[in-house]
Order: structure tokens, then C-alpha cells, then sequence
């Protein structure tokens, strides 16, 4: 009996060396990938998009930005994806150098309920009292004095926020930090924080369903949550003093100034006049020597081909249509130059 | 071989990996968890402070830790009573009527939903409801998750606790009969003393279910990393926090809670031997 037992795990694992050793040098059949949900409904589409044009599998787990990053680290995904780029410390916390690769510009919307009220207009000062829980009513004479015309109810403001860590609130609490010392001294920035009030729900979608369903809620979520389930949005104050409604062209305004080479920047605040200021890039990230782990070079090369793609006009022109914001001229041109550093062992993949 | 070894074997061998699993599994927690021990100490357990923002960390449990017991006690509170009746009803009162085998059959039903069905309900019904009564604004916290739960592992405990109270001996309760006792006092003095202790470890299983309930809690508790301030203040359970950060987390986060799943053990593992010795002392 233990002898039949033995041999069959013997031959068991054998069996599994030899599947492993046959992946490395067969064609490249599929591509997986996971990170972040912010960006998720175009990456969706734009899989969907190639895999009908060039058959190659491409699969692509929501998981969150640091589940992205984690996965990349462990080496079981092809890229990963992220709303937040890595510092330079996580950098060198990876097993060998990584770049990001920007796809698209999102923006995270200050959402809410309230029946009737619409066009709703908010000023930094407003958002750090309320994301602060100083101002705690909606007929509070500050959001009333800057609204006027607005008929707001005497109900209490329920702040919302993510219960998970996200790329989402990492934006969000980017910019928070940049308008308002007195956030930036008690909460700061990062994927998940220390509420100062207010309750979470998990994912955007989380975030959305409960604003939608709570009156008096406020939140924010990533834009393309919002305008899919018709939430209504504020208008806010940007930079300029401008009154910006979170649409393609605003969000895309906050990426007109100068990048640095690795494209590793926020945008939140932005100088722009036209800019919605909560807007920033999402990136995809990749290890720049791509051989690693027996991994292939078709497999390799099946990867930055997708990267690639993504970045190209054909995928571009998708994002809109999932209220997204295509990358500027500029971004893309600086995209494909970084993906052109990408080597198998020094050869380079593409062309 | 022999037939009769075989069994042996298998037998054995499927003994063992249970003992090596939750070995393994407290080895495994324990060992993840002593990084967030070592930097606070008892503080992880004391402290209300759960910062995860890089540079200011701080990992306290005790918000998660009041919020599980909060919530689990009301269920636990709701779900005694009705329970029980429910269950005497079942199994003693009405037995072998249709009306009691058509409630018995459905209170098994309910029993096996699986709880993000109820955490649907909850979220979708039950919290508008609660807006509607006015007894909250926005319905999300202790009150609601309490309640929800009590939904829960009311079926649970009764099919428990009815199968329990139908095995006690009809000799027994014919032989009360006889001696001209009521039906009440049929069930205050032979069926409960005979079926004490098997209700109340149904009670002490249901209790354990409501602990680590995750996803109906994490759906109506409101996801506040606070100490719940009352019944119809946020809060935040140990399963939901850890349902909900984990996928983010690494390093001092990660061993945080990998931290909370250890006491959510330690806790159970405590409910579990009060249990027992109370079954001890009654029986």
C-alpha cells in the first residue's frame, strides 16, 4: 500500500516537472495580469478588443494596485498594474528593476446623494471640512454660501470611503494633502488611511452602490463608477480658481505639463486652468530584463507586444467610450520609448 | 492487503491531516503574527489606533475585537429566544404535525443559505427598512450587522437544538405523562434537563458562526475603524477587516492581520472550552 502510494507521488511530481519544462520553450499561448480595479473597465475592453484581433489570450484579475505590485514581486503574473507608482524605496524592494508604463488617465470623482441637488459645487475648503467631519450638515452656511440656488437639506453628511486599500484613495489622499496642510499633518496619503470620519465600503463598486443608496452620502470613487451608475458628481475648485466638471477633456488637461522620463508623477492639483484636479495616471509595470524564472523569450515578447498595443491609437480610441482619458501625444511617445528599454537579456523585443 | 487494514490506513491517515492542518495553521498564524507583537506588544490588543498610512503606522485590534463580540453577543441576545422556541415548537409542542415539519424544512433551508445571500438581503432590505423605522439615518453599524446576524444563526441553532430535543426518550416523557404532568411541565422538567447540554453547545456553535461571520457583516457594519459608541454607532468586525485589507497589505500590515485572524482563533478556541465546561457542569 505505501509502496503504491510512494510511487504514485513519484510519478506524480515527475509528471509535473516535465509540464514545467515544456512551457518554457513552447509559444507564447497566454498572457495573465492583475492590479488595479480603477482602470479595469478599460482594460476589459480593450483584452476583449485584442483577443479578437490577434487570438492571444490575455487574462487580467482586478485584485487592487499593491495586489499588482505583490503579484509582479512574486513573479506570478506577466505585468502588473497600478494607480500608484512605486516609490523609490518599493523599487528597490523589488527582485530586479521594473518601469511603469502609463495607459490612461482617470479621475476620481467626488460623488453624491442628494435628491434633487445637482451641479453641486465644492471649494478646497469645503472638501477638507468635510472630509475632516468639521462641517457635518448640508445646510452648513459654508457649502451654502457657495451654492447658491441650490436648495440643500437640513440631513447629516455621511462621509464615504474605501474599507480596502486602494489606488483610488491613494489619488484622492494625494490631493487632499496638496490643498490642506491640516489633512496632510492628521492623515496624510496612502492606500488605505486612519479615517478622521465617516464609513467604508470595499471597492469602487462598494463605494458607489452605497453612496446611491444613502441619502445624504458623499464619497469618492473612481469617475468611470460614477458616470456608468449615473451618480451625481461635485464640481471643484481647481488650482485656478476654475470650477471643473470631471470630463474627458478636463482630465486629460492635467497631463499637458512637462513628465519626468519614467513617467513616475501625480497629477493631482494641476497647474492647468482647465484641469480637473483629481486626475491621474494609471500605469502598467513589468520587469525590464524579461528573462527570469525560465521564462521564454516568446512569452516575453507576447507581453510587450500587448503592453504595447495598449498604448497605441487602435486601444486609445477606446478609452473614452469608458470615460477614460486617452494618453497625451507626449505621454505616449515617452511610453514607447520606456517599453523599447525592456530587453531579454540585453536583445531587445521590440521594434 | 487486507480490507480491514486498508480501512485502518485510510482512517488513520485522514486523522492525521486534520491534526497536521490546524497544526500547521496555528504554527503558520503564529509565526506571521510575531513581527506586529514584537513592535507593540500587548498595545496591539489595547490600542484603538489602526493607521496603516506608510510612515505613521500603528496596528491597535481592539475596535475589530469590540466590534466581533458587539455584534455576535446581540445576535446571540436575539437568537436565544427565538431559537429556542422555535425549536420546542419543532421538535416537542407540534411534533409530527405538517405545520412543524414544513417550518422544520425550512428553518434547514435557512440554515444552509449562504451568507452573502443574507448580507444582500441585509444590505438591500433590511438597512432601508431600518432608515425607514427612523431608528437610524443611514442604517449601517452594530445594530444592523447584530441583526442580520441573529437572521443567521437563528436556523442554524434551532436545527441544532430541535434535533437535540427530539432525541430525548419517549419512555421518559410518557412515563411524566403518566404521572398526570402537564405538557409545560413535561418540557421544564424532562425534556430540558435531558436536552440541556446539547442545546446549549448548539447555542455556543451558533455563537462561533456569528464570530466569524465575514461578508454580511462587512456589507452593514459600516467598515469604521472605530469603538463602537452605541447600538447604532459604526464599528468594524475582525473577519470584515481582514476580508477587506488584506489584498493591499504587506509587511507590518500583513503580520497586523495575520495578527487579528489569531485572536479571531484564540477567541473561538476560548467560546469553545467555556462551552464545554459548561456542558460539563450541567450534565
Amino acid at each position: 500500500m505505501k509502496k503504491i502510494l510512494f510511487t504514485l507521488l513519484i510519478v506524480s511530481i515527475l509528471a509535473s516537472c516535465q509540464n514545467g519544462k515544456k512551457e518554457s520553450t513552447k509559444e507564447a499561448k497566454s498572457i495573465t495580469a492583475a492590479g488595479a480595479t480603477f482602470p479595469m473597465p478599460y482594460y476589459n475592453m480593450v483584452i476583449k478588443n485584442y483577443i479578437k484581433e490577434k487570438g492571444m489570450l490575455v487574462t487580467y484579475g482586478g485584485i487592487g494596485s499593491g495586489g499588482g505590485i505583490k503579484s509582479l514581486k512574486d513573479k506570478v503574473v506577466d505585468f502588473g498594474a497600478t494607480d500608484a507608482y512605486l516609490s523609490d524605496e518599493k523599487l528597490s524592494d523589488m527582485p530586479s528593476e521594473i518601469v511603469h508604463i502609463p495607459t490612461c488617465l482617470g479621475a476620481v470623482v467626488i460623488a453624491y446623494n442628494l435628491p434633487g441637488v445637482e451641479g453641486l459645487k465644492l471649494t478646497n475648503e469645503l472638501l477638507e471640512g468635510i472630509a475632516m467631519g468639521e462641517i457635518t450638515k448640508w445646510n452648513d452656511v459654508k457649502i451654502q454660501a457657495n451654492n447658491e440656488g441650490l436648495a440643500l437639506p437640513d440631513k447629516a453628511i455621511t462621509f464615504v470611503h474605501r474599507s480596502d486599500g486602494s489606488g483610488t484613495t491613494y489619488i484622492f489622499s494625494d490631493f487632499m494633502s496638496k490643498i490642506s496642510t491640516k489633512w496632510a499633518d492628521a492623515v496624510g496619503k496612502g492606500k488605505s488611511l486612519q479615517w478622521p470620519v465617516g464609513m467604508g465600503a470595499k471597492g469602487n463598486p462598494g463605494v458607489a452602490g452605497t453612496i446611491k443608496s444613502t441619502e445624504g452620502a458623499i464619497g469618492y470613487i473612481g469617475s468611470e463608477y460614477a458616470f456608468a451608475q449615473n451618480i451625481p458628481v461635485a464640481l471643484l475648485q481647481n488650482k485656478s480658481g476654475n470650477y471643473i466638471e470631471p470630463t474627458i477633456e478636463s482630465i486629460s488637461a492635467s497631463a499637458q505639463g512637462e513628465l519626468p522620463a519614467d513617467t513616475r508623477v501625480m497629477l493631482t492639483n494641476s497647474d492647468d486652468p482647465n484641469a480637473y484636479p483629481i486626475s491621474g495616471f494609471t500605469w502598467l509595470i513589468v520587469y525590464k530584463n524579461q528573462a527570469y524564472d525560465g521564462r521564454s523569450k516568446a512569452q516575453a515578447k507576447a507581453t510587450l507586444e500587448f503592453m504595447d498595443w495598449i498604448i497605441s491609437a487602435d486601444a486609445q480610441s477606446v478609452a473614452p467610450k469608458v470615460n477614460y482619458a486617452p494618453l497625451p501625444e507626449k505621454a505616449v511617445v515617452q511610453a514607447k520609448s520606456i517599453l523599447r528599454s525592456v530587453t531579454y537579456n540585453g536583445e531587445t523585443l521590440l521594434n | 492487503m487486507k480490507s480491514d487494514t486498508i480501512t485502518k490506513y485510510v482512517l488513520f491517515i485522514s486523522s492525521v491531516v486534520i491534526l497536521l492542518v490546524s497544526g500547521g495553521m496555528v504554527f503558520s498564524l503564529i509565526g506571521d503574527a510575531v513581527p506586529v507583537f514584537e513592535k507593540f506588544g500587548w498595545r496591539f490588543i489595547t490600542s484603538t489606533e489602526w493607521n496603516p498610512t506608510e510612515g505613521r503606522e500603528s496596528y491597535g485590534a481592539l475596535p475589530f475585537i469590540a466590534g466581533t463580540i458587539t455584534t455576535s453577543v446581540l445576535a446571540l441576545l436575539i437568537c436565544l429566544p427565538m431559537a429556542f422556541a422555535t425549536s420546542l415548537f419543532i421538535a416537542e409542542y407540534f411534533r409530527k404535525s405538517s405545520f412543524a415539519s414544513v417550518i422544520g424544512s425550512m428553518v434547514d433551508l435557512l440554515a444552509g443559505v449562504p451568507s452573502i445571500v443574507y448580507g444582500l438581503w441585509g444590505f438591500y432590505t433590511l438597512r432601508p427598512f431600518i432608515v425607514e423605522l427612523g431608528l437610524d439615518p443611514q442604517g449601517y453599524g452594530i445594530f444592523t450587522s447584530g441583526l442580520i446576524l441573529a437572521i443567521m444563526i437563528i436556523p442554524y441553532a434551532t436545527s441544532l437544538s430541535s434535533e437535540i430535543i427530539s432525541m430525548v426518550p419517549n419512555e421518559l416523557k410518557e412515563a411524566a405523562y403518566s404521572l398526570g404532568a402537564t405538557r409545560l411541565e413535561v418540557i421544564k422538567y424532562v425534556v430540558i434537563p435531558n436536552a440541556r447540554s446539547g442545546i446549549i453547545a448548539s447555542f455556543i456553535l451558533a455563537f462561533g458562526r456569528a464570530l466569524g461571520e465575514t461578508m454580511a457583516v462587512t456589507m452593514l457594519i459600516g467598515n469604521a475603524n472605530i469603538i463602537p459608541t452605541g447600538l447604532f454607532s459604526t464599528g468594524n468586525s475582525m473577519a470584515s477587516v481582514i476580508a477587506n485589507q488584506f489584498g493591499e497589505a504587506d509587511g507590518l500590515k500583513m503580520s497586523a492581520l495575520i495578527a487579528i485572524g489569531l485572536l479571531l482563533f484564540v477567541i473561538t478556541g476560548i467560546i469553545n472550552a467555556v462551552g464545554k465546561l459548561v456542558i460539563k457542569k450541567m450534565s
